[in-house]
């Protein structure tokens, strides 16, 4: 009887050394999910998930405080692949948050800009190039078409136009002739 | 000499008696020629011309841009028209930049430079290359400089792989040139032997060009250049096949021929190499096998940018029945929207395809599970299985299937009995898993950006934090000393010619 709690004691009290060190040895900096999450996510930075961002967006998705179906422009790919990675079933998005659009690109009307530098600083990502009381640019490469520089513009010279397909863009398409079982029926009758 | 057979591979209808009789011709010289930017695999070349500039045969008329990437040239003397998007042989229809020339009839050539290559550094004779817009032929055009460098993949190449099988149906350009300039091809060869130093130099011909390789063997007699036939097997002409065939030596998924001392050039690269470097002419023309149903099936060596439908006219117009246009052939190449498009460098064949020709492009029926494209895949993959991930859009594990060892050659498709168009979904599955890779790139940069800005936010902040606290005497001066109404005013100019020197940050702090 003392025998086999001594052993358990010694047992339980060695396993606590373990993994108090594994803990301090081993810890782990950050919320490894929270990348992950980030990852999946677009990166538009345009707050329509009601976050400010994506990485805060992604922090809410992991402690539970959000949905996984409020993010337009990551679509229906990006809620499929955040569902995938933390084991949910996939659902439409939320409409309140917008709808999935194509990609957009800012460009301004540059007769009309006025040099604020409003758009500037409603820029995420860094992408218009200007100074006061000069002409400002979207510097397209950078340009995620969140659109959070169309309302700060008082002359309203800000466009979101799609993107143009291009030649070196062009992507072969899901081959349209599917199955048909129906033809191919027709043809056994002939 | 033994060779060493891939896997699967087909017997095709061969059809090259059709075209493959008559000596090359040259094409009438057009009225007008539009010559595409991008005529090469990399970036597009920049435009050197703007409308109106007379130009010389042989002028450059774009710049390469970057390291893979290729000149173009005037291909005969004019006047630029446009520099404009235009029509352009591709799958899509799509248009791209070209350069429009009207010809004046003249031929005037630049002047013509040729170069000593055996006294030019390797780096130099590289440049030379690029600049003579020399790209590979055999219909892939990528920029043969860059294979001409091994930059550390191999010590030293074991083995130069000339390819001259030209496997597909209906093609004979190959054909003819091997046998009407065969020496000029080979004095190519002395070049890419002289930059690349191999052990060894095989030249792989099909076995259904017996001209072909007599006119090649007379012409290697003496230089230890070896010409080897090889069985009549599509897709023998594949730069893995053909390796495997000639040395019994397969690339790593994820290497490159050079891994492998191997590196593999076309018959018609060579022979652009030798006018290049020899007679200092840039490359401006090609052999174009025109057939099908035309009347007069031929080889022409046509200026690049010609519009097909000269050609076509030129081999007697279309005959009856004609249901497609596709450049290249039946099995890799594809149908055309628009017959004004003009010849480029990857212009190696134009089809005039009737419907018997088209069996492929049948309704589909379901997958009976039969493993006929397994048996033929000369990549040794599993079709069918890649067929189902592409089509329930499971891009992972069609890569673990190595979708991109797929060479799209056709083979699959070819024997498919429920005529599915197998390579359409491998294509379809690869540009969606590269256009998701961009995706990625594209929204790792936003979010460094993001971060970056955050970053700077912060530090302004605190900058202008600190910066107030020093403007700010404690509160305790403050007291005594009561403020002077000039002391404010001297204050507030201050601050005031601060926020005119960073804008940004007065407007933030109105804000």
């Amino acid at each position: 009887m003392m025998v086999a709690a001594v052993a358990l004691g010694l047992l339980a009290g060695a396993s606590g050394l373990l993994l108090g060190f594994a803990a301090v040895r081993f810890r782990v900096e950050g919320d490894p999910i929270v990348e992950r999450i980030d990852a999946i996510l677009p990166q538009t930075q345009c707050g329509q998930c009601g976050f400010a961002g994506c990485r805060p967006y992604a922090e809410a998705i992991a402690v539970g405080e959000a949905d996984i179906n409020q993010c337009p422009p990551g679509g229906e790919n990006g809620i499929v692949a955040l569902a995938e990675l933390l084991g949910r079933d996939p659902k439409p998005l939320n409409p309140e948050n917008g709808a999935e659009k194509p990609k957009m690109l800012a460009v301004i009307d540059e007769q009309n800009c006025i040099g604020c530098t409003l758009c500037i600083q409603a820029c995420p990502v860094d992408a218009i190039l200007g100074a006061a009381k000069h002409m400002h640019t979207v510097i397209a490469k950078e340009c995620t078409g969140c659109e959070l520089c169309l309302a700060p513009c008082p002359v309203d010279c800000i466009q979101m136009l799609p993107v143009t397909p291009a030649i070196s863009t062009w992507k072969w398409t899901y081959p349209m002739a599917e199955t048909k079982v129906e033809s191919a029926a027709a043809e056994a009758a002939v | 000499m033994r060779l060493f057979p891939f896997h699967g591979g087909l017997k095709t209808v061969r059809h090259k008696t059709e075209s493959n009789r008559q000596a090359i011709r040259a094409a009438a010289l057009p009225k007008r020629l539009i010559v595409p930017l991008r005529q090469h695999v990399g970036a597009i070349a920049k435009p050197l011309v703007k409308t109106g500039d007379p130009v010389l045969k042989g002028q450059r008329i774009g710049q390469p841009d970057g390291y893979v990437s290729a000149a173009v040239h005037a291909p005969t003397s004019g006047v630029v028209i446009a520099v404009d998007q235009q029509p352009v042989p591709h799958p899509s229809g799509m248009t791209d930049w070209c350069v429009s020339i009207e010809v004046d009839g003249e031929e005037r050539w630049i002047e013509r430079c040729p170069v000593d290559y055996q006294h030019l550094h390797p780096s130099d004779l590289r440049n030379v290359v690029r600049n003579a817009g020399v790209v590979g032929l055999g219909g892939a055009v990528f920029p043969s400089a860059v294979k001409m460098n091994l930059s550390g993949h191999c010590e030293r190449l074991e083995h130069l792989i000339l390819n001259g099988a030209e496997c597909e149906p209906w093609m004979t350009c190959d054909d003819r040139l091997m046998r009407e300039r065969a020496p000029e091809i080979v004095a190519g060869i002395h070049i890419l032997a002289h930059l690349l130093a191999p052990r060894e130099v095989l030249i792989g011909i099909e076995d259904d060009k017996p001209e072909a390789i007599a006119a090649m063997a007379a012409a290697c007699a003496g230089t230890g250049y070896e010409v080897r036939p090889v069985p009549t097997r599509y897709p023998s002409g594949g730069v893995k096949q053909l390796t495997k065939l000639l040395t019994n030596k397969e690339a790593p998924t994820d290497g490159r021929s050079t891994d492998i001392g191997v590196q593999c050039f076309n018959v018609a690269t060579a022979y652009t190499l030798h006018r290049a470097i020899h007679h200092g002419e840039p490359v401006i023309s090609r052999i174009v096998t025109v057939t099908g149903h035309v009347k007069q099936p031929q080889n022409l060596e046509v200026l690049l940018g010609t519009p097909f439908a000269e050609l076509i006219a030129e081999s007697g117009g279309y005959q009856d029945g004609v249901q497609r246009l596709i450049m290249g052939g039946p099995l890799m190449g594809f149908a055309l929207h628009d017959d004004r498009v003009p010849v480029t460098k990857a212009t190696n064949c134009i089809l005039a395809a009737g419907a018997e020709d088209l069996a492929l492009e049948q309704p589909a029926m379901p997958c009976i599970r039969c493993g006929a494209c397994m048996d033929v895949c000369p990549a040794d993959l599993l079709p069918q299985q890649l067929y189902w991930h592409a089509r329930a859009k499971e891009f992972d594990k069609a890569q673990d299937y190595h979708l991109f060892s797929c060479i799209e050659c056709g083979c699959c498709s070819y024997v498919c009995p429920s005529r599915i168009p197998l390579v359409q979904y491998y294509r379809y599955a690869k540009n969606e898993i590269w256009a998701q890779e961009k995706e990625k790139q594209k929204a790792e940069l936003a979010r460094q950006r993001h971060q970056a800005r955050l970053e700077r936010l912060e530090r302004e902040k605190q900058e202008r934090e600190a910066k107030l606290r020093q403007k700010a005497p404690p509160r305790s001066d403050a007291a005594a000393e009561k403020p002077t109404p000039t002391a404010s005013i001297a204050h507030a100019k201050e601050a005031a010619s601060s926020a005119a020197d960073s804008p940004t940050e007065a407007i933030a702090r109105d804000a």
